[in-house]
């Protein structure tokens, strides 16, 4: 099924992201700064409002703000790549435009998840312990899902804009308040019923909490409830990808 | 339908928004031919291109590649051909090298074959030393000249060519409408291209379609179209038919599809 060719797209980028450090090191600086800001920050009020070790609670969560930031952002190469003609390259090929896309995005998705692991080990270097190391690997395999599943919503949206003002649009409408509206940065127990709901209905907090319950034991929704939303927000946005990228026109 | 033609349009319509970029446009090329399309800026060329290409679909019309249609079998169109751009379209983050490789895959080069052609069209286009440099440090005629190399890496039936000696040298020129005049005769390959340099068009091509205002004004060979207009050259018979005014481009979209504003030209023509 033209493995080569999906093959030869995920080498692009990795190739393309290997030879370029500052990209590496630029990815990681956000989530680092989060995790070490609001973790050394407001660990003691935490910690004085009986809630515990707020470190070990914000580590899921930044792991999965790396790869919703560097996943999404990664949609950038898509609008460089529309912008600066490689992109046509790719769209005359005579392959299907879903394996062009799969190539893409998994190369994507296996560079977002090289920065998590690397977020992983950086908390790990500060002190962060897994509750139980048997669930490493799936709290892995959560991560690889979802890394594909936001980078597929990435390419789907630099499908539809043309150029970067409407890319850093829909940054600023979309992916802060996903993430600021999530279980990633607080506990869902105490905040009032709006900000609550509005955290609910946030498929991302789902796989933050399926993160939480894999790595430090903590669960807010139920691991099943979170494994369906995480699967229903894989196949939604993958749809979405397909269909937009489909009917790109250059 | 006749079966020894490979690229077949019948009215076909683009418009963006109220311009008509492309009018109503008919022609067809045979398999082998060498056909240029010829134009001022804005004329509608690119367009054309786009829409036989499968980058853009037409408002109205029929477009036939190979016998397949491009807008409902654009896989099999696909197949049927390989395009150099207008605008560049390498990865600059990448060695000439492996922007030639990720071709050789994408445009379904048998593998044996994949590391030979590349050599040779490297060579052609005498970028071989410099195959391990990352196309960023590249000249703009090399660039160029990559592109060429990589259009013809797949050896596609029909090859579509959009302005490809734009910026090149008269050597590399000469070199590249000999191997192309090179693959006609050993592979039967039928090349559409445009360009702005008409000696060329009189020199390589087989048949001439001039396309103006969205609408194609005269098609035939250099000799037709002088005798059609009254003139000696392929230049005289080409300004004869489209006029001395200069064109203005306005860009469509940020894509690089520059269309006419056609009531502007109007108004000056």
């Amino acid at each position: 099924m033209d493995f080569d060719v999906i093959y030869i797209l995920w080498l692009r980028q990795m190739k393309r992201y290997l030879r370029s450090r500052s990209r590496v090191l630029g990815a990681i600086g956000q989530p680092i700064l989060f995790l070490l800001a609001l973790g050394y920050g407001l660990g003691s009020v935490y910690k004085r409002a009986g809630q515990g070790n707020y470190i070990e609670f914000l580590v899921p969560g930044i792991i999965v703000q790396t790869l919703l930031f560097s996943g999404v952002f990664w949609g950038i190469q898509i609008l460089f790549d529309k912008r600066f003609g490689y992109l046509k390259e790719m769209l005359v090929a005579p392959v299907s435009r879903t394996k062009v896309l799969l190539g893409n995005a998994i190369g994507g998705a296996t560079i977002s998840l090289f920065q998590a692991v690397m977020i992983f080990i950086i908390s790990a270097a500060l002190g962060f312990r897994p509750h139980n190391w048997a669930l490493v690997p799936v709290a892995f395999i959560i991560a690889v899902v979802l890394s594909v599943t936001l980078t597929s919503f990435g390419a789907g949206i630099a499908s539809m804009v043309e150029d970067f003002q409407g890319f850093q649009g829909i940054n600023n409408f979309l992916i802060f308040p996903l993430f600021f509206l999530s279980s990633a940065l607080y506990p869902l127990t105490n905040v009032p019923t709006w900000l609550r709901i509005l955290s609910e209905i946030n498929p991302l907090s789902y796989t933050v909490d399926a993160l939480r319950y894999t790595l430090i034991n903590q669960s807010h929704f139920g691991l099943g409830t979170d494994l369906l939303v995480i699967a229903a927000a894989l196949i939604a946005s993958m749809a979405f990808a397909v269909n937009r990228f489909n009917r790109i026109q250059v | 339908m006749k079966s020894n033609l490979v690229i077949e349009a019948r009215d076909v319509v683009k418009t963006f928004g109220e311009i008509r970029a492309v009018d109503g446009i008919s022609f067809e090329v045979k398999a082998g031919e060498i056909f240029a399309f010829l134009g001022p800026n804005g004329a509608g060329k690119s367009t054309t291109i786009s829409m036989l290409t499968t980058m853009l679909r037409p408002t109205a019309g029929k477009l036939m590649l190979n016998r397949h249609d491009v807008t409902k079998e654009q896989a099999s169109a696909r197949k049927s051909f390989g395009i150099v751009f207008q605008d560049p379209a390498l990865e600059e983050e990448l060695s000439a090298y492996e922007n030639m490789v990720i071709h050789a895959v994408l445009y379904r080069v048998p593998k044996k074959e994949q590391l030979p052609r590349i050599q040779t069209l490297l060579e052609l286009v005498d970028l071989w030393g410099r195959k391990d440099s990352m196309v960023k440090t590249y000249s703009g005629g090399m660039r160029r000249r990559l592109e060429i190399a990589r259009g013809l890496l797949h050896h596609p039936k029909i090859l579509f060519l959009d302005e490809p000696t734009l910026g090149l040298d008269t050597q590399t020129r000469n070199l590249l409408w000999d191997y192309v005049q090179k693959l006609r005769d050993t592979e039967g390959m039928t090349i559409f291209f445009t360009t702005h340099y008409l000696d060329e068009a009189e020199e390589v091509a087989d048949r001439i379609a001039i396309i103006d205002h969205g609408k194609i004004v005269a098609t035939g060979t250099t000799k037709q179209l002088a005798k059609q207009t009254g003139t000696k050259t392929l230049e005289e018979a080409y300004l004869e038919l489209t006029g001395r005014t200069v064109r203005d481009e306005t860009s469509m979209s940020n894509n690089g599809l520059n269309v006419r504003t056609a009531a502007r030209n109007r108004r000056l023509s």
